[in-house]
């Protein structure tokens, strides 16, 4: 069976960084959230510590790996997801990932200002966390459909070796993603044609 | 005309390397540019939640009151715990301690507390995190009557409420707790004060944020100066007086 590159390994580890903190700040966030649980595990200032440093943290890690990583392919796959068409990613998951992506600066903006405002209360607005909150319905959503997507779906589940592991296979490529030209994985880290014109 | 009519050769970097912005694309003539439309719903996306901070409150006020409210979900009031587990009120051994700098420390078992003069106040109640919840109908025990009863002592200048949900702990100046609103509340909305709102008594101070308002009181006590309380040490504000 023949393998095409997919994913190089900054393109992984950016997605897997952004998936842990993703992870653990619906977690505590839920805790702090829901009346339920929020009165099961209690400990409120330790689950607000962990999830407001689990945000500070969530954007350094990101912009880390953004710098340390392979800055110019990242760019460029920014700019993938800028063309609303078919390609190496379909235009559902550019939708997901452009979307998700904005949410990383609401999430962020309305978490800090919720922070400030519990220290400082002109900095306290009445629909500060109700953009927090809604922010959280439409992520999760997303996040449950993307979770379908790319464990049970037959049609696309594929994909995620190509996360994991960098390679898909070929004959997959060629048959979900028509107009990508996918380089070999024999290239190593090869970039898909059509980011690799300069 | 579909996707795959344009050419497929168009470097669709091309323009970006070279420094120029979206709009600028011209290509040659013989080639349409590439639609990118990412960029833009970035930016709307960012923009429209960033707007909601104005209009938000407006229109979940309007859907909330068109739409049931959902189980699970938070409808007015959120409950913040700081301990793993929330104090449990037993009627037989629960004791209020009131004490400190004055002339008659006094112990009340509830029926005691029940059996001082009552008062309520209907007020809002609102969280510093950034939820309120109106018209919360209170019934219970003037602060200030409690404390003509144990005759603060001349050097007593704050009050300090010591929680049962260890090691939460709140003072306000002896002349904040002497207002005529600040309640020690035994009932909520017409019922004994449920478990999760501080049974069997909590303070209500209406004219400052929740955390002033110590849930599980168990401890009253006069005390020289104010010191920070629990949420104060992390942070907020001793005087948290409502805007």
């Amino acid at each position: 069976m023949s393998y095409v590159v997919r994913f190089t390994r900054t393109e992984r580890v950016l997605h897997w960084v952004n998936a842990a903190f993703f992870l653990h700040l619906t977690a505590t966030g839920l805790i702090l959230y829901v009346p339920r649980l929020s009165e099961l595990v209690g400990r409120r200032p330790l689950l607000k510590n962990l999830h407001f440093w689990g945000g500070i943290g969530w954007v350094c890690a990101l912009a880390l790996v953004f710098l340390l990583g392979d800055t110019r392919r990242l760019v460029r796959v920014a700019r993938e997801l800028e063309v609303l068409r078919d390609d190496r990613f379909d235009v559902g998951q550019k939708l997901n990932a452009i979307v998700q992506a904005a949410f990383v600066v609401l999430f962020l903006v309305s978490g800090v200002l919720l922070w400030l405002g519990e220290r400082d209360t002109s900095f306290r607005f009445s629909s500060t966390v109700l953009l927090h909150d809604g922010l959280l319905y439409v992520a999760l959503v997303l996040f449950v459909g993307h979770l379908y997507l790319a464990v049970v779906h037959p049609a696309t589940r594929h994909a995620l070796r190509g996360m994991a592991l960098g390679t898909v296979e070929e004959e997959w490529a060629r048959r979900r993603h028509p107009e990508w030209e996918a380089p070999p994985a024999r290239g190593g880290n090869a970039l898909p044609k059509d980011a690799v014109r300069t | 005309m579909k996707a795959i009519d344009e050419p497929r050769i168009v470097p669709t970097s091309v323009s970006r390397a070279d420094g120029r912005i979206a709009g600028t694309i011209s290509g040659d003539v013989d080639e349409p540019a590439p639609k990118r439309y990412g960029r833009g719903l970035f930016l709307a996306t960012v923009a429209g939640g960033l707007s909601s901070l104005v209009w938000g409150k407006t229109v979940w006020s309007g859907l909330s009151s068109a739409v049931p409210s959902v189980p699970l979900v938070p409808s007015g009031w959120r409950i913040y715990t700081v301990a793993a587990t929330m104090p449990r009120f037993d009627r037989r051994t629960w004791r209020l301690e009131v004490g400190g700098l004055v002339g008659e420390p006094m112990t009340l078992d509830y029926d005691a507390l029940r059996a001082l003069p009552r008062t309520e106040e209907e007020r809002d109640f609102h969280c510093v995190t950034g939820w309120s919840v109106s018209n919360v109908h209170w019934g219970g025990v003037r602060l200030s009557d409690l404390l003509e009863r144990v005759q603060p002592g001349l050097g007593a200048h704050a009050v300090r409420f010591t929680s049962a949900e260890i090691p939460y702990v709140d003072d306000l100046t002896l002349d904040q707790a002497k207002l005529s609103d600040v309640l020690l509340a035994y009932e909520m909305d017409g019922k004994p004060l449920p478990r999760e709102h501080g049974a069997p008594v909590r303070l209500v101070m209406p004219r400052m944020y929740g955390y002033k308002s110590v849930k599980w009181v168990a401890r009253v006590d006069l005390v020289a100066r104010p010191h920070p309380g629990f949420w104060e040490l992390r942070g907020y504000d001793p005087d948290a007086w409502l805007p």
